[in-house]
């Protein structure tokens, strides 16, 4: 039993994590970029939560719903003014654009918030759990489970039916032959970024509700969901959400073991990926 | 008459490069043009250049007279251009069908009869039978109609053929020649680039020879000796510029 409530609760933090991952997947997969501002995207977003909840009065779910369109637009200005200038064949240019932007955001956000770590209120609903049998499931992690499904499936429905998608598709497949039929790289670009980043929305929202934040965490935040886009194969969304699972899990199983081992038992597994199956267990047809 | 499309001493290239060197190019409306030339000549340099992949500066491109070179490439498509690219450029993992309608829905506003799926079905049926295939399964013959089906669904008022008979079976070639009349029925205009030169002088009403970036030789193709275009195609008078 005390298994299975690992694997349980390895799946419901996977849930966060595949929140954090679904963006990147989506950017790599359709730009090749790693966007190492990822995880401070996600601070930036919860500090301006907190913020909102403290100076507006704003409860979790108006929160929220705030965060996602605000992380879609900074995601559509993000690419419009840095990245659209240094996408293309080489990885380089957009790498060290982003990692310059990380830092910049860094210090950016420790000048406006200081490095207190904060949360969000969640008016309760943080302790709140359900019986499931013999084991306890949170509520909150429960509904973060829920979203990052959903987003999952919602994001791989939209690539696979819709204008849009086959836009996105057509762009990653040949940006140039793309162009060609009248698709606009730019704007498909400047699209994805923004649902890339809206997604972090609610990744933010669920991270400050049930854990804190502080300007200096998103270096971590972007290794979970480097690590599980690679776990799942770099580009495939539901991928993304299988490799969080995995890294989830491993956590969980590993703090089981030894509580200092539950974070380091998820690099491991993830090393592991990286050296037995480099392309990720999830990857699909080329 | 103000030509379709045309092109006014244009010059282009790839970096430090110049591959084509002041090409003067008409194309009127129902045409089909064709562009000869030994490899390296400029042939696809120049349809790269006309479809926005190029920098090129505005007055070196017209179409309906009004300068459009230098723009994006899908801003050409809505401008009416279309191209069918050198090595297909298909969109891998997505089916036949997919590829498609990529280009139906970033079309440029419909011509008098659009082109539509059941259109293309109807010129090349083996797409319908292959509609839900990802294209990287097809034969070198069926992605070469799909990607003529692409371009012709951007409904193109021109369409700029890139070597659509390069590595394909006889048979094949003629399948896919067989169909050109289709195209051009409706007044769209063709620029063939082709390496088969007797082909392109029976598919087309006039024809450009370029050598090194420079048009040697242009005309009637049914009134152009064989002798007037081996001895433009191998520039055997070039010397004498």
């Amino acid at each position: 039993m005390h298994w299975i409530d690992g694997i349980v609760q390895g799946v419901l933090l996977g849930g966060l994590y595949a929140q954090y991952a679904l963006g990147m997947a989506l950017m790599f997969g359709v730009m090749k970029i790693v966007n190492v501002t990822h995880g401070d995207l996600v601070v930036l977003l919860a500090l301006i939560g907190i913020s909102l909840a403290n100076v507006a009065g704003l409860g979790p779910w108006a929160v929220l719903a705030t965060l996602v369109p605000i992380g879609a637009a900074l995601g559509w200005l993000l690419q419009r003014a840095l990245l659209n200038r240094v996408v293309g064949d080489d990885p380089l240019p957009s790498l060290i654009a982003t990692f310059g932007l990380s830092i910049a955001l860094q210090n950016a956000m420790l000048v406006i918030w200081s490095a207190d770590t904060r949360s969000l209120s969640g008016g309760g609903i943080q302790q709140a759990s359900i019986a499931l049998g013999p084991i306890f499931v949170g509520v909150l992690p429960l509904i973060v489970l829920i979203c990052a499904t959903v987003l999952t499936g919602g994001l791989d429905a939209v690539m696979r039916y819709t204008r849009f998608g086959r836009s996105l598709r057509a762009a990653s497949a040949d940006v140039e032959a793309a162009a060609m039929v009248g698709v606009n790289p730019r704007n498909v670009y400047a699209a994805a970024t923004a649902i890339a980043v809206g997604i972090l929305g609610f990744a933010a929202t669920f991270q400050a509700m049930r854990s804190t934040v502080a300007p200096a965490d998103g270096p971590f935040q972007l290794i979970y969901a480097f690590e599980a886009v690679i776990i799942g194969g770099l580009g495939s969304i539901w991928g993304a959400f299988a490799g969080a699972m995995i890294l989830g899990i491993s956590q969980a199983i590993g703090f089981r073991i030894s509580p200092g081992f539950g974070i380091l038992a998820g690099h491991l597994v993830f090393l592991a990926v990286l050296a037995i199956r480099p392309q990720g267990i999830f990857q699909r047809k080329a | 008459m103000t030509p379709l499309l045309s092109t006014h001493g244009l010059i282009a290239g790839y970096g430090d490069m110049r591959a084509l060197h002041g090409i003067d190019l008409s194309v009127n409306a129902g045409e089909t043009v064709a562009l000869i030339g030994a490899n390296g000549a400029g042939k696809s340099t120049l349809l790269r250049a006309i479809m926005g992949l190029l920098p090129v500066a505005p007055e070196m491109i017209r179409l309906d007279g009004q300068p459009v070179g230098g723009r994006a490439p899908h801003r050409m498509v809505r401008e009416g251009l279309a191209i069918v690219p050198e090595g297909r450029r298909l969109f891998t993992g997505m089916s036949v069908e997919e590829n498609l309608r990529v280009a139906s829905e970033h079309a440029a506003k419909p011509v008098a009869e659009p082109w539509t799926l059941e259109r293309v079905y109807t010129l090349f049926p083996i797409l319908k039978e292959k509609s839900r295939t990802p294209v990287e399964n097809l034969s070198g013959g069926q992605q070469q109609m799909v990607s003529i089906g692409r371009g012709l669904l951007a409904q193109p008022r021109i369409l700029l053929c890139d070597e659509i008979s390069l590595g394909l079976a006889p048979k094949v070639v003629r399948e896919i020649y067989a169909a050109l009349p289709e195209i051009t029925a409706n007044g769209t205009a063709l620029v063939l680039v082709e390496q088969d030169v007797g082909l392109a002088q029976r598919a087309s009403h006039r024809l450009y020879c370029l050598l090194e970036g420079r048009v040697t030789l242009h005309g009637s193709s049914a009134e152009i000796s064989r002798d007037a275009i081996s001895t433009a195609y191998f520039g055997a008078s070039h010397a004498l510029d």
